[in-house]
C-alpha cells in the first residue's frame, strides 16, 4: 500500500470514526439521563 | 604501588575523557527541561524527571541504559510493556469529573473535532518523508494528551518516544500561548461576543456511575484495540463516581500516579541519548507537534462555527478550541478570551464540557486509529 492510500485511509476513517463514536456516546448519555433522571431527593440527601 | 595509584587516578579521569560534544549538548538540553519545569512551571511533574533522566543517560560510562542499567529496567518494565501510561490513565480517570459533559452531551462532538489535528498531522508527516508508523506516532501529539502519545509512540515508533513525549508535554503547557491567536483569527467580532445560556441539567448518581461502564463497552466494541486506553480511564472514573472504593480511588490519583509519573518521566528521559536524539527528525517532530495542536484548535473553532450556524447563533465558536485534552487549561483560555470581547459572556462551564469531551475524544481517536491500523494489517 502506498503512503498516500495509507494516509488518507487512516485520516478519513479516523476522523469519521472518532466523530461517530463520540456521537454514539452523546446519544447513550441522553438515553441514560432519560432512564435515570435526576431526582430532587438526591440534592436533599447531598445537603444532609 | 605507583602504577596502582596511576590506574586508580585513570579510573577517575575515564568519565571526562569519554565525554563527547553530543552528550554535552544533551546534558544542556536536560538542564533546559529542568529549568522549564522548575523556573517556568511548564508541566514540572513530567519535565523534571524527563530532564534529569536525559542528564543521567548522557553521563559517559554510567551505563544506565545498558543491559542491567536501572533506567533500562524502568523502560523495559513500564514503557515497552505500555504499563506506565495505562496506570496513569487510571489516575486520570479517578481525577476527572465528567459532570459538565453529562449535563450538556451535545457538546461532546467538539471533543471529536478537537482531535482532527492528529490525522491532518499524520498526512503532513507522510509528506515530509516519515515512515507510516512514524507518522502515526507524530500525529498522536495532536491528542494533546501525554499518556496517549506515549502509549501510541512506544507501540509504533519507540525511537521517536522522547521527541514525541517532550513535544506533547511542552505544547500542552503552552496551550495558553498557542490557542488565543488562532481563536481570534478564525472568529468574527460578532461570534466572539455570543452569550451562551446557562445549561442546568443536573445528572443522577446512577447516570454518573453507569457512564464509564457504558462508554467502555460501546467504545471498545467499535475500537477493540483501544480497550486498554478506554478501559483504564473509565475504571478510574468508575472508582471515583461509585463512592465505595475510596482507598483505591485515592491511591490511583495519588500514590500510583505519582510513582508511575516519576518512573515514566525518567524512562522517557533515558531515551534521550545523544546519538538517538540529536537528529534533524527530532526538530521535525517538535515542529509537527506544534502544527498538530494548532490544527486541533483551528478545526475545533471551525466546528464551533458550524454548530453556531446550525443552532441559529446559540453556540459561541470559541468553545470549540476547548475540544482538546488539555484539561482544564484550555477551558480557562476560552473563558479568558470570551471575557475580553464581552464582559457578560461566561463560557467556562460550556468550555469545560468541551474540554471533558476532548479528554474522552483523545482516547477514542487513538483507539480508533489503533483499530484502523490493525484492520489494515499494519502495526
Amino acid at each position: 500500500m502506498d503512503i498516500w492510500t495509507f494516509g488518507w485511509t487512516v485520516a478519513l476513517i479516523g476522523m469519521g470514526g472518532t466523530m461517530l463514536v463520540l456521537w454514539l456516546l452523546s446519544l447513550l448519555v441522553l438515553l441514560l439521563k432519560k432512564i435515570f433522571p435526576y431526582k430532587g431527593e438526591e440534592a436533599a440527601s447531598a445537603k444532609e | 604501588m605507583e602504577s596502582a595509584l596511576l590506574a586508580g587516578l585513570q579510573g577517575l579521569l575515564d568519565g571526562p575523557s569519554h565525554l563527547e560534544l553530543g552528550q554535552i549538548v544533551m546534558i544542556l538540553t536536560g538542564s533546559l527541561l529542568l529549568y522549564l519545569g522548575i523556573a517556568k512551571g511548564f508541566e514540572p511533574l513530567l519535565l523534571l524527571p524527563i530532564g534529569f533522566g536525559a542528564i543521567l543517560v548522557n553521563i559517559p560510562l554510567a551505563g544506565l541504559m545498558e543491559k542491567d542499567g536501572v533506567l533500562r529496567f524502568f523502560y523495559d518494565t513500564g514503557v515497552l510493556t505500555e504499563v506506565f501510561p495505562l496506570l496513569i490513565f487510571v489516575g486520570i480517570g479517578a481525577m476527572t469529573d465528567f459532570q459538565p459533559l453529562l449535563e450538556n452531551p451535545k457538546i461532546i462532538l467538539l471533543g471529536a473535532a478537537g482531535q482532527f489535528g492528529i490525522f491532518l498531522t499524520l498526512l503532513l508527516a507522510l509528506a515530509l518523508g516519515f515512515e507510516k508508523l512514524e507518522a502515526v506516532a507524530i500525529g498522536i501529539i495532536g491528542a494533546c494528551d501525554g499518556p496517549t502519545a506515549i502509549y501510541v509512540s512506544s507501540k509504533y515508533a519507540p525511537h521517536l518516544l522522547a521527541a514525541v513525549s517532550v513535544a506533547a508535554y511542552s505544547y500542552m503547557s503552552l496551550v495558553p500561548l498557542i490557542q488565543p491567536p488562532i481563536m481570534r483569527l478564525l472568529t468574527t467580532e460578532k461570534e466572539k461576543k455570543i452569550v451562551m445560556g446557562i445549561v442546568k441539567q443536573p445528572v443522577s448518581k446512577t447516570t454518573k456511575i453507569l457512564f464509564p461502564v457504558v462508554v467502555t463497552i460501546a467504545a471498545s466494541l467499535v475500537a477493540p484495540l483501544g480497550t486498554p486506553l478506554i478501559g483504564m480511564v473509565m475504571l478510574g472514573n468508575l472508582m471515583k463516581e461509585c463512592g465505595v472504593v475510596e482507598r483505591l480511588k485515592h491511591a490511583s490519583e495519588n500514590e500510583i500516579t505519582n510513582i508511575v509519573t516519576l518512573l515514566l518521566g525518567l524512562s522517557i528521559g533515558a531515551t534521550m541519548e545523544a546519538g538517538k536524539f540529536l537528529r534533524l527528525e527530532t526538530l521535525m517532530v517538535l515542529g509537527l507537534g506544534l502544527i498538530a495542536i494548532v490544527l486541533d484548535t483551528a478545526v475545533g473553532v471551525l466546528f464551533g462555527k458550524l454548530m453556531c450556524l446550525l443552532t441559529g447563533g446559540k453556540i459561541n465558536p470559541l468553545i470549540g478550541a476547548a475540544g482538546i485534552s488539555a484539561f482544564p487549561m484550555s477551558a480557562r483560555v476560552v473563558q479568558v478570551e470570551g471575557q475580553k470581547y464581552n464582559k457578560k459572556s461566561y463560557l467556562l462551564m460550556h468550555a469545560m464540557s468541551a474540554n471533558a469531551a476532548g479528554q474522552i475524544g483523545s482516547v477514542i481517536a487513538a483507539a480508533v486509529m489503533l483499530s484502523v491500523l490493525k484492520g489494515m494489517g499494519i502495526g
